[in-house]
């Protein structure tokens, strides 16, 4: 194709920020993409100790940030009880990020917290640019029109070397929805029930853009969520196309152009948006309408009902190997089919990770909880050292507080249970992380995904609630 | 990295669908030095019962699939976390080619860098494969990458592969050295870049 016939066909944004990226083309398809943003955390030390071996250099430390999320403690004076080899994995991404001139927001940094919520709270993440981080939910960045995926330890050291990776072009998927979510509902349930519906594998190999009505009425934050959920449905990565709503979310915030530079980045910006009629190797659309509040069940993201249905039955499973996993599932969460979902008591909750920790989803949880208490011992902790601030100067540590939870600091915490924070073996939480996965939270942890604000209602009532009948006659 | 041609072991019948990578690594043990072994380390959880003491029914646990570097697993293996260490286990366990429907996008990739071939069939060519009698009675089949062919017993299965990670596997390239050589073009894409999207450098804030 030459440059001419390409400038003229219509384009996806997905295609947009690809070619923008594009360094070489290998004879197989493969592409050399640059790099605009690396994020690297404490489990990014493979990837440093592949470098050493080398003796190489970090090639562009400018475009190559440290998070520490994953290992910090979350409770506080928690870094006097976590082990040695804890200990050392948060002063090894200190160490590591220093010897290479990166800039780190590490442990006790105004700026630190999870990677996803802070480089998009910074203005680190932009429209059009290509994001890696050693992390599955670097989709999160798509929220903002960013080409952003998740890479593993080897592509993190190349990224180190060469601030480009190899890719070979993902297959397009448009998922539209369309029409008004019921009030009450979050960005949360959408993708969980988009889960539900397509299956954990089925978008492999595929780049999502989320489109239609329902995504642009959300918010900024319910975007994030919606785009961190993108890998839990198999694809690497999702994104919305920017609009006015990113542009002035994002104007302002510290690593974003600003004045003249940043009105001429939006001049560029408005022209990402998928040409009207490019073309989608898959096209798909959900009725927003459709959506209720959604909590999982079992052991797969996939595992997820409206709240108001039953567990239900393997044995109407048509598929074999499917119905085992179900059962199998329900066994290691101490569930039977066809009870009712509202009847699954819960032993705790956790409201934080990188899916549902921002300001709008702290606020939502403490709609819930204002002046309720808890009847399950729960954590709160903020997706960033910025979002605890703005917590505790609009009173939502408070509410928390009073209602009998525990306010903690900013990290991975319990939805991975890396920095010690973990459900207790064969307890049950009510979780607004990513993974319901054996043994996520902790080893023998049983974990219920849900949105803030169910979680929060599951923290009032002590078993799986759905929020709105607790929203009743309150400001959402 | 050594090139991948033919193995020729045992197949552990693992059989499960959407083996997570928390489930072949469990997060508490990433923090150990890649130096110390990942091995030890696979399927941790899921080998064990609620007392620590390894399942006798679970198949690696099996004698039969004691040596085998060859595992066949149902869809989407290998999902969730990016971690490469999902991929260290197995090759520090000498597990060097899984066999299943689909993988997971980034671990497909991490099992590249890595020497593991991740290899497709067919959901119902694996129902077969795993009903096998070569492969249940731990005998060894024979995985050709060259040919992408899967010969078990008197069966034979055509598997799929991409094509770019076929030639990596074979060559057993390194992705750092042939990046570097083609240090003159990404110079040209930077010089090029600055100029067209000045906002993409960050500010540096006070």
């Amino acid at each position: 194709m030459t440059k001419d016939t390409k400038a003229q066909a219509p384009q996806t944004i997905i295609d947009k920020i690809w070619a923008a990226h594009t360094i070489v083309t290998r004879e197989d398809g493969d592409c050399l993409l640059w790099v605009d943003r690396h994020f690297v955390h404490e489990g990014s030390h493979h990837g440093f100790a592949q470098l050493k071996a080398r003796g190489a250099k970090v090639a562009r430390p400018d475009l190559t940030f440290g998070m520490a999320d994953h290992y910090v403690p979350t409770r506080a004076g928690a870094e006097r009880q976590q082990p040695a080899d804890t200990r050392r994995m948060i002063r090894q991404l200190q160490e590591n990020t220093t010897l290479h001139g990166v800039t780190s927001f590490g442990e006790g940094h105004p700026r630190q917290g999870i990677a996803h919520v802070v480089a998009p709270e910074q203005g680190l993440t932009l429209p059009g640019l290509l994001i890696v981080c050693g992390d599955s939910h670097t989709s999160t960045h798509g929220a903002l029109g960013a080409y952003a995926f998740g890479i593993g330890a080897s592509e993190v050291a190349h990224v180190l070397m060469t601030q480009t990776i190899w890719q070979s072009r993902p297959k397009r998927l448009r998922l539209r929805i369309d029409g008004t979510l019921a009030p009450g509902l979050s960005a949360k349930d959408m993708a969980l029930s988009i889960i539900a519906k397509i299956g954990t594998g089925f978008a492999q190999g595929y780049a999502i853009e989320y489109a239609g009505s329902a995504v642009s009425a959300l918010s900024i934050e319910g975007r994030l969520t919606l785009c961190n959920l993108s890998i839990e449905s198999g694809s690497r990565l999702g994104m919305v196309a920017p609009d006015d709503k990113t542009f002035e979310w994002i104007r302002g915030r510290p690593f974003a152009p600003q004045g003249h530079a940043f009105d001429a980045a939006i001049e560029d910006w408005r022209k990402l948006p998928s040409d009207a009629d490019a073309e989608f190797d898959r096209e798909m659309a959900l009725d927003a309408a459709e959506i209720a509040p959604t909590v999982t069940w079992g052991t797969s993201p996939e595992h997820a009902a409206a709240i108001t249905a039953r567990i239900p039955d393997p044995a109407n499973e048509s598929v074999a190997a499917k119905a085992e996993a179900m059962r199998e599932a329900l066994d290691y969460m101490g569930l039977h089919a066809g009870m009712a979902l509202t009847d699954v008591t819960v032993d705790r909750v956790f409201i934080g990770s990188c899916t549902n920790s921002r300001i709008e989803d702290l606020r939502a949880a403490a709609a819930v909880l204002a002046g309720r208490h808890a009847k399950v011992p729960g954590l709160v902790s903020p997706g960033s050292s910025t979002v605890k601030r703005q917590a505790e100067e609009e009173g939502l540590d408070r509410i928390f507080l009073d209602a009998g939870l525990e306010w903690g600091g900013a990290g991975c915490s319990m939805c991975v249970g890396m920095n010690g924070d973990v459900v207790p073996e064969g307890e049950r939480c009510a979780s607004t992380t990513n993974r319901n996965f054996k043994g996520r939270q902790g080893k023998g942890s049983r974990t219920h995904l849900m949105s803030p604000a169910m979680a929060a209602a599951a923290a009032v009532t002590g078993h799986l609630t759905d929020s709105r009948a607790l929203l009743e006659g309150r400001k959402p | 990295m050594k090139p991948f041609t033919v193995l020729e072991t045992p197949a552990c019948p693992l059989g499960l669908v959407n083996v997570d990578t928390d489930q072949l690594i469990p997060a508490r043990f990433m923090q150990t030095p890649r130096s110390q072994g990942y091995g030890p380390f696979l399927l941790h959880d899921l080998r064990r019962d609620a007392n620590g003491e390894l399942r006798s029914d679970f198949p690696l646990n099996d004698p039969r699939y004691r040596d085998c570097a060859i595992m066949i697993a149902r869809k989407n293996f290998g999902c969730g976390s990016s971690r490469e260490a999902g991929v260290y286990v197995l090759v520090d366990q000498g597990i060097t080619c899984v066999i299943a429907p689909s993988f997971g996008d980034i671990f497909a990739s991490n099992s590249i860098k890595n020497g593991l071939l991740p290899a497709r069939l067919s959901e119902s060519e694996i129902e077969e494969l795993l009903a096998e009698p070569t492969v249940v009675d731990g005998r060894p089949i024979r995985v050709d990458l060259a040919n992408q062919k899967i010969i078990a017993g008197n069966r034979s299965f055509d598997f799929d592969i991409r094509a770019d990670w076929k030639k990596q596997l074979i060559n057993g390239w390194d992705d750092v050295d042939m990046t570097r050589s083609y240090a003159k073009d990404i110079e040209a894409f930077v010089a090029a870049d600055g100029g067209s999207r000045p906002w993409a450098i960050p500010r540096s804030p006070r």
